[in-house]
Formats: structure tokens, C-alpha cells, sequence
């Protein structure tokens, strides 16, 4: 992890960036109801999340915040201020927007693309690109691709560059609709991991849709679970929302698990380790190889007590023969093993209830499934 | 007795440029004019012509098959009426083939607007573009590789069709036909095609030159959307 994960930025935090929904509906002329009655405040300098099944509104409230859809009656307050007392396109270029397909436009390199807005602003084409080169390293492309057109890039990058142009002016709001849903699910890990890190440097405020309730756990700060026709159901925190949903509509889009999902918000750095033992094969660079097992080498799990979570932690146990979980450091060096009491002594603690925190990195994968960091060396 | 050759060099040398109006060169000067004007002119036309059909769909029927119909008029037809408006001048060639180019260049317009994918146009206006500015800086320019593919065909067919226009003595290279026909004497008709040919795939060819120049993004493009 990087020492920038909890810098925040004064300027983007505090109430300005404030999004206040205050009974907004949406009636088409055909009588359709896309939201009814939302009233929910949006908190500034971190990430709510929309979500629920196909036509419950998420993204025509989503639209509504920057005027791409008008309400039918209520109003949006954004900063304090009514959005349908300022023009479109300005409001617009002060709102950072991300869409499914990442909308780049294909005839334009992509640092002409990341620049859009600011030229929409009408800065300088060198000051702009000098932004937009910024920006391109910041959502971790390799800087050469800033001259390639989009159709030269893979989904996955298209989609960092339509971050990437969404922030481009620097916007304290951000919109992102769907964005990760088009790619495959390694990638969008990977996307939910960036946008993540980005957000723990730059804290705007965002709203994100999504209709998958584990991307909506994952990254929402706060979590507003919307039913068909429009209607707010629930909005919380993702651990109270995994162990306290409101009723049956939430509790089902849920979905199973709820409870060894709640286990992710729980960092697993508590968890008592105990010196590994002997059937334990370690390396000469402290680097474990294998449990020994009737003279064969068996794989093992292990986890990162100082940035994974108990789920993490719990699944390296049971990947393992004998149910002890190995705890590494960051470098992949033995620190030693956590027993099954020792994760029992953690889990008893959480049962039934648990606070709104976040372990630090807690969602990235269990670390048996990353690479082995001795694999890394040049063969 | 010596046969006649199917082509005489001689008369192909003595008659490029002899300084008569119907001499090789003025033929291809004239034939290229009625070519491509009608082409710019179609191209100028149409362009707002798709535009409003893109913006008001419900314009878009009655304006195809109108330029549909004039497409299916004999082209003689349409000389015979301009004749009576331009007389025995370019222009009575120019004006109907305009009209030719537009039904192919109308349908490219409105074809290449809609080729500009949704979400192309919703994270432009998301950006914060006003419509006209998205209109030339979005949408016309991913419609391009569309709308060239139609003035290909539109000044293929227009070269072609010029020589149509001989029948009223303004045929460019088709009156090199009319010669050829009327005094049995097939060198004048092999120039005449072969310059014609050539002219299409020269034109043909620099379009395409033109297409890769102008949107060196659409060549994967089309596979890749």
C-alpha cells in the first residue's frame, strides 16, 4: 500500500460537494415512474452507491444530478444550489461523468480525449494535454498510449482512460454509471481496486451505479438500495446493510452469504499468530513452500494480517490440510500461522453485529491467489 | 488489302490537343467539370439535407424517395427538361446529376449521423458540449468514414453518368462515343472508355487516400465498436 492512501484533499472535503435529493420524481408521459419520491443526501468526499434490479431508477437518479434527465417535481441540491437553476453544460463540465462503455471518442487520441473538458473550458491546448498526461499516469496507463486512438486500446484501459477524462478539469463530483460492467471480471477487480486507491487519494464525491450488489458492497462508503419503481428502500453503510437489511426486498437482493461477507469488513490484523510449525516448509528467503504431508509438499493459504481481511484469512485456512491459515508479510515472508481457534477467538467477537469500518485493503484478493512473490524473478 | 487497326495511335496523338473544342484534353477538362461539381454541390446540399432528416426522422421518407424518384427519372429526360431552362450549357448537365449524387448522399449522411454510437453521444453531452459544438466536433467527425463511402459511389457514378450528356452536345468524354458511332470508327469509343475508367479509379483511388488521411481511427474501427 502506498504511505498516500489516507492523504486527503481539504479542498474537496466538507459539504460544498454535497448532493441532496429532496423528493424528486421522474414521470415520463407515458405514466412510467422511473423515481418516486427519492429524498436521500449524497455525503460529500466519498462514495455512495446506487443499486438495485433493472428498473429501479438508479440511473435516471444518477442523470438527474447533472440535468441529462430533468425531475418531474423536487429538487436536486448540489453544493446548496438548485442544478435546474444552472445551465446544462456548465453544470455538466463541473461534474465528472464515467459511462458503461466509456463513451471515448474514437476519433480522438487519447490524450486529446482525456483533455476534453478542459478545452470545453477553454484552456490552452498545451496546458490542457500537460493535464491530460497527468491524468493518464494517475489511473496507472503507460504514458505512450496517449497518442494511440481508443480502438488501439483494450476495454479495461478504454475504461481508465474514461476515468481518467472524467477528472481531467478536476471536478469534486463524480457520476460513474456502470462503469466497470462491460469488462471481465479479472479487469474490473482490477478497476474497483484503482478506482479505490484513486479515491483514497483525491476523496471527491461520488456517485456510482451499479445493478451488482458485491461492486456496490465494495465500494460504497454508503450504500442506497433502490426498489422497482423507483423507490429508496434502504440506505446504509455496506456492513450495517449486510447485517441489518430493512426487509425482505433488500435482505433478497442481498443475495446468500451475507454474514461471510461481512467478514471483509473486518481486518484480519487482530487475529493471534502462533510460530509456524515444523511441517511447514519455508525458503531461504523466509518464503513458505509447502506443508509437508505424508513426505509430500501440499499447497497452503495464506494472508496479509496487516492488509487482509477475515475472509481472507478464514479461506486461507480452509485452502489449507490442516486448517491453519500461514500469515505473511507484504514481502511474502513467514510471520507465522493463525490457528482455528485463533480465527474463532476473532469471528466470536464479530458475531451478530459489527461496526461500519473498513480494514485497510480488505477487499483486494486472498493472497494464496496472488503470485508467490518469489515467482516474480527473471527465468 | 491492309485491315483497319482496332486503335489508331495517330489519331489519338493528332487529335490530344489540337486546339479544337472537341480535341482529347478539352473533352477531359470538360468531362472532369461536370463530374465533380455536381459531386461539391451534392456534397453541399446534402449535408444539411441529412442533418434535418437526422434531427426530424419523420423528414427522412418523404425526402429519400423524392431524390429516389428523380434517381429513377432517365437521365435524358431530366437533360431535355434543364435543357429548356440552361440551354445547350454544363449546366444542363451539372443540375440533374446534383440531383443524382444527393440520393446516394442524403441516405449517407443520415446513415453516418446514426453510426455515432449512443454512448458516444451521451458521454459528449455529459462533458458539457452544446449542441452545435458536439454537432462538428462529435458527431460530424466519427460520420465521416460513412459519408465517404458515399461520395465514392456519388463520383464513380457521376463520372460515368456525364457522358450521357453527349446526346445534347455536353458529354465530355461521351462525345468521343457519339464520334466513334457515327462514323464506324472504334478508336475515338476505346479513348473514351479507357479515359473514363481511368478517371473513376483515379478519383475512386484518391478518396480512399483521402479516408485514411482524414481518419487514421476508423480503419479497426468499424470491427472494434
Amino acid at each position: 500500500m502506498t504511505t498516500t492512501r489516507r492523504r486527503r484533499r481539504d479542498q474537496n472535503d466538507g459539504t460544498k460537494s454535497l448532493i441532496i435529493f429532496d423528493g424528486v420524481t421522474k414521470r415520463y408521459q407515458d405514466g412510467t415512474v422511473a423515481v418516486d419520491d427519492l429524498s436521500m443526501e449524497v455525503p460529500g468526499g466519498a462514495i455512495t452507491v446506487l443499486v438495485g434490479p433493472s428498473g429501479c431508477g438508479k440511473t435516471t437518479s444518477l442523470r438527474m444530478i447533472n440535468r441529462m434527465v430533468d425531475a418531474t417535481s423536487g429538487r436536486i441540491l448540489l453544493g446548496g444550489r438548485d442544478v435546474r437553476e444552472i445551465d446544462p453544460a456548465t453544470l455538466r463540465r463541473g461534474i465528472g461523468y464515467v459511462i458503461q462503455h466509456a463513451g471515448l471518442f474514437p476519433h480522438r487520441r487519447i490524450v486529446d480525449n482525456v483533455a476534453t473538458v478542459p478545452y470545453l473550458l477553454g484552456w490552452n491546448r498545451k496546458k490542457a494535454r500537460a493535464r491530460a498526461m497527468e491524468l493518464i499516469e494517475l489511473v496507472g496507463l503507460d504514458p505512450k498510449l496517449a497518442t494511440r486512438y481508443p480502438f488501439q486500446l483494450s476495454g479495461g484501459q478504454q475504461q481508465r482512460v474514461g476515468v481518467a477524462r472524467a477528472l481531467a478539469a478536476d471536478p469534486p463530483v463524480l457520476l460513474m454509471d456502470e462503469p466497470f460492467s462491460a469488462v471481465d471480471p479479472v479487469v474490473r477487480t482490477g478497476l474497483q481496486d484503482e478506482l479505490l486507491r484513486l479515491q483514497s487519494e483525491l476523496r471527491k464525491t461520488i456517485v456510482f451505479v451499479t445493478h451488482d450488489i458485491d461492486e456496490a458492497i465494495k465500494l460504497g462508503d454508503t450504500v442506497a438500495v433502490l426498489h422497482t419503481g423507483g423507490r429508496l428502500a434502504q440506505m446504509a453503510g455496506p456492513a450495517t446493510l449486510l447485517s441489518e437489511p430493512v426487509d425482505g426486498f433488500v435482505r433478497e437482493f442481498l443475495g446468500r452469504d451475507r454474514g461471510i461477507r461481512r467478514l471483509s469488513f473486518i481486518s484480519a490484523k487482530d487475529v493471534r499468530l502462533d510460530p509456524a510449525p515444523a511441517d511447514l516448509a519455508v525458503g531461504g528467503d523466509d518464503r513458505p513452500i509447502g506443508l509437508r504431508v505424508d513426505g509430500r509438499l501440499v499447497p497452503y493459504g495464506t494472508f496479509d494480517p496487516e492488509s487482509d481481511s477475515m475472509r481472507a484469512a478464514l479461506d486461507a485456512a480452509l485452502l489449507s490440510p490442516d486448517g491453519t491459515a500461514v500469515a505473511v508479510d507484504g514481502d511474502g515472508r513467514v510471520l507465522g500461522v493463525a490457528t482455528r481457534e485463533a480465527l474463532d477467538a476473532v469471528l466470536r467477537k464479530y458475531a451478530g453485529g459489527l461496526p461500519d469500518q473498513r480494514a485497510p485493503a480488505d477487499q483486494r484478493a486472498p493472497a494464496d491467489q496472488r503470485a508467490p512473490a518469489g515467482e516474480g524473478s527473471p527465468a | 488489302m491492309k485491315s483497319e487497326p482496332l486503335i489508331r495511335w495517330d489519331w489519338i496523338t493528332r487529335n490530344w490537343d489540337n486546339g479544337s473544342p472537341s480535341a482529347i484534353s478539352t473533352l477531359l477538362e470538360s468531362h472532369l467539370l461536370m463530374a465533380f461539381v455536381p459531386v461539391l454541390l451534392g456534397l453541399l446540399v446534402a449535408l444539411p439535407l441529412g442533418l434535418a432528416c437526422a434531427r426530424w426522422p419523420r423528414l427522412y421518407q418523404p425526402t429519400a424517395g423524392l431524390v429516389n424518384v428523380m434517381y429513377a427519372l432517365p437521365s435524358l429526360v431530366l437533360f431535355s427538361i434543364f435543357l429548356s431552362v440552361t440551354g445547350l450549357t454544363p449546366a444542363t448537365v451539372i443540375i440533374p446529376l446534383t440531383f443524382f449524387t444527393l440520393a446516394v448522399l442524403i441516405p449517407a449522411v443520415v446513415d453516418g449521423l446514426a453510426s455515432v454510437p449512443d454512448h458516444v453521444r451521451q458521454s459528449a453531452v455529459a462533458m458539457g458540449f452544446r449542441p452545435l459544438r458536439r454537432l462538428l466536433q462529435v458527431e460530424l467527425p466519427v460520420a465521416v468514414p460513412v459519408v465517404l463511402a458515399g461520395t465514392r459511389v456519388a463520383t464513380v457514378s457521376s463520372i460515368s453518368l456525364v457522358s450521357v450528356g453527349a446526346l445534347i452536345g455536353q458529354g465530355g468524354l461521351g462525345e468521343l462515343f457519339m464520334d466513334g458511332w457515327q462514323r464506324q470508327f472504334y478508336t475515338p469509343i476505346i479513348v473514351g472508355i479507357a479515359l473514363i475508367v481511368l478517371l473513376a479509379v483515379l478519383a475512386d483511388g484518391l478518396l480512399v487516400l483521402a479516408q485514411r488521411l482524414l481518419t487514421p481511427w476508423s480503419r479497426a474501427w468499424r470491427d472494434a465498436r
